[in-house]
């Protein structure tokens, strides 16, 4: 009696000591968690730029940043005199005052829905009030989709239809009203598209139903800034990108196999996803004049050419005033301009504001099997225009077919220096000061084709011309020229 | 009826939760407190005789390196002559007449030589984040570096670059600092660096 007495409390204490356990580790869960929600954001697209700026949290409301809102945008400056917070973008004043609801924008009283908060020197304004806000500010209309922190200023939003065709096996074909560059996963039965910089917006239905066996439905959703698409399938699908990113088309993998080079990565000491993904990257397809594309016909770019940084990533403050991103993306319009021009179509990695990972860019360009790709650069140090090939290791462990990612730029290095001093000549003869040199700059280490990066530096030190086409328009034509002057050299090898 | 000693535990489980807890988040805190950055890097101890050793010291005007002779006090290690080299250096970087400046507060934390050949350069964040963004300005930095420690410590091969201890994507913005550098790979840089042309 006595020992089935003492067993059942001795029971009994190792349950509490196992609830006590668990209760300790609850606690000490909560402790190390607490704090790391996935951060609030807002979206605002425009047809200036998309991005995303933070939401801040303020008397149990949503704030944000009136100046970082309107920075992308145009020229803001802000001045805080006490109370008051002075903001001055393109030709509009505005003035806010400290824990008041009331603000003059445009020489007229306007009605926060909340009181204006400074913070710092930084003036926040209640989440709730910045459509109407921005839309006084701006002078045009904005339309906020509150449950989702998207903004849209004036007419931007993209719209898409999707279709599923009747050929065997059938596809999902959509088709976008501006480029799209989402991001995307693939899990089993699954393909998500996520559209963090892209205005698309919902269809008629949020939910779309098929009439095919394997591509069985999408649902649209947006949430804390992005869009989502999800497309269910009953067999494993892939993405793929044409009409210059206008048009996805969502279909089973094609049995053959591509005839250009694979790259995938194989050495362990890099951290990120191997750029072979079971996702093809979005890539414009070839030409719609092409109505056939047998998989071993030749790439139609003969360029590619990347803008350097880009969204979240703006690169060197080169003033005030002009971020690196902006930069290379006006230089990289004009190249392609330039190429285009002298019969070399071109294509440009980023045409827009968006955020990319040096593996993507790589994984994009490699699919796209140019005969050369430009990475283009811009800086505030020195004077004149820079060229770099990739610094890489002698040796990389190759496999059969597959190229280690770290150094499959090595086997076309010496194409690569010929382009750079085709290139450097040409600048020369526009009397560019120039300068060749090699750099573990990636992503040209993980190309498969002739590599060069431009940094561009600015004339007699006057950063304020960096960024003028009449600076940029001749350095533009005689890097073209180069590559040009090099095309035979690029098509043999090509070939 | 709950047993005295049931309580007693429970009490002191509950103290004890509660202690974990704080200690926790006091450790949590400490990690995210940034480092006090002295606007001076530490004056590297006298620890052994001087001895002539060669700089490699970057210049912003033309983006040159150029090799620098000096005498410096090193000690008997290998480790610690690689640290008080690449600090030699930085004491040039940090002063007002600097050819090519680096942010207050840039150091290096430590110099790790790993057998066979790898010597790996660890810089504090201040270094990094202080640093100018651009392919030249950064490049300039990172063969300077490179350079002066396998110039003067005979032996090395490859050399990593961390960042506080930890892997990082780029020096600011442009310079891949993901993988090692090959010393005999990094050589033609420092030739085209040197020529003027």
């Amino acid at each position: 009696m006595t020992t089935t007495a003492s067993r059942k409390t001795s029971g009994e204490f190792r349950g509490f000591l196992r609830l006590a356990v668990r209760f300790l580790l609850a606690i000490a869960s909560v402790a190390l968690l607490s704090g790391s929600p996935e951060e609030k954001r807002v979206s605002i697209y425009s047809t200036i730029a998309n991005y995303s700026i933070p939401v801040a949290e303020r008397n149990k409301l949503d704030y944000v940043g009136l100046l970082e809102g309107l920075e992308p945008l145009g020229s803001v400056s802000a001045r805080v005199n006490g109370d008051h917070w002075r903001l001055h973008y393109n030709d509009v004043y505005a003035e806010f005052t400290a824990n008041k609801r009331r603000a003059r924008v445009r020489e007229k009283d306007f009605e926060l829905p909340a009181n204006f908060i400074l913070d710092g020197g930084r003036g926040l304004v209640p989440l709730a009030g910045l459509s109407n806000l921005l839309s006084r500010i701006l002078g045009g209309p904005v339309t906020f989709t509150s449950s989702s922190r998207r903004l849209f200023v004036g007419n931007v939003a993209v719209h898409f239809t999707a279709q599923v065709s009747n050929t065997a096996p059938s596809k999902l074909t959509m088709n976008f009203t501006a480029p799209v560059n989402p991001t995307i996963a693939t899990e089993p039965g699954k393909l998500r598209m996520t559209f963090t910089h892209d205005p698309v917006v919902a269809p008629s239905s949020p939910r779309l139903t098929f009439d095919s066996p394997l591509i069985t439905s999408a649902s649209f959703a947006e949430s804390n800034g992005e869009a989502e698409l999800v497309i269910t399938s009953t067999v494993p699908v892939l993405a793929s990108f044409s009409n210059n990113g206008h048009t996805i088309t969502v279909g089973p993998p094609r049995a053959t196999a591509t005839a250009t080079a694979t790259v995938t990565q194989i050495s362990p000491n890099v951290q990120t996803p191997p750029p072979l993904s079971p996702v093809p990257p979005p890539l414009p397809a070839p030409p719609a004049t092409v109505a056939t594309p047998s998989p071993s016909a030749p790439p139609h770019y003969f360029a590619v050419i990347d803008a350097s940084h880009g969204g979240d990533e703006r690169g060197a403050a080169l003033s005030d005033q002009m971020v690196e991103k902006d930069v290379t993306l006006a230089f990289a319009r004009l190249l392609r301009q330039e190429l285009n021009g002298r019969g070399l179509l071109t294509l440009l990695v980023r045409d827009a504001d968006t955020t990319l990972t040096p593996d993507r860019r790589a994984t994009m360009t490699n699919a796209a099997a140019p005969a050369i790709y430009v990475c283009v650069h811009a800086t505030s140090q020195g004077t004149g225009v820079r060229l770099y090939t990739a610094l890489t290791a002698s040796s990389g462990a190759n496999a059969g077919p597959f190229l280690d990612w770290d150094t499959a730029q090595v086997p076309f290095q010496a194409l690569s220096d010929a382009v750079a001093t085709s290139v450097a000549a040409a600048l020369h003869e526009k009397q560019f000061p120039v300068r060749t040199l090699i750099a573990p700059l990636r992503p040209l280490n993980n190309i498969t084709t002739a590599a060069i990066a431009i940094e561009i530096a600015p004339p007699g030190g006057d950063i304020a011309r960096l960024n003028s086409v009449a600076y940029q328009q001749p350095i533009a034509a005689a890097v073209a020229s180069g590559v040009a002057d090099a095309r035979d050299q690029l098509q043999a090898v090509r070939k | 009826m709950i047993p005295r000693h049931l309580i007693l535990g429970a009490v002191v489980m509950i103290i004890l939760a509660l202690g974990m807890s704080f200690y926790a988040w006091q450790m949590r805190g400490g990690a995210s407190q940034p480092e006090t950055a002295s606007p001076q890097p530490v004056a590297p101890p006298a620890l052994g005789p001087s001895e002539q050793v060669t700089l490699y010291v970057a210049y912003d005007d033309g983006g040159f390196l150029r090799p620098q002779s000096a005498r410096i006090p090193l000690p008997a290690g290998r480790q610690e002559r690689a640290e008080e080299l690449l600090r030699a250096l930085l004491n040039i970087y940090l002063d007002k007449s600097s050819p090519h400046t680096l942010g207050a507060g840039s150091e290096v934390r430590d110099v790790y030589l790993v057998d066979p050949g790898l010597a790996i350069i660890d810089l504090n964040a201040a270094f990094a984040d202080g640093h100018r963004s651009g392919v030249l300005i950064e490049e300039l930095t990172v063969a300077s570096l490179v350079e002066t420690i396998s110039a003067n410590i005979p032996g090395i091969t490859r050399t990593k670059i961390l960042v506080d201890g930890k892997e990082r994507d780029t020096l600011a913005g442009h310079l891949d600092l993901t993988n090692f550098y090959d010393v005999a790979a990094f050589s033609p840089l420092v030739l085209q660096l040197q020529s003027t042309r």
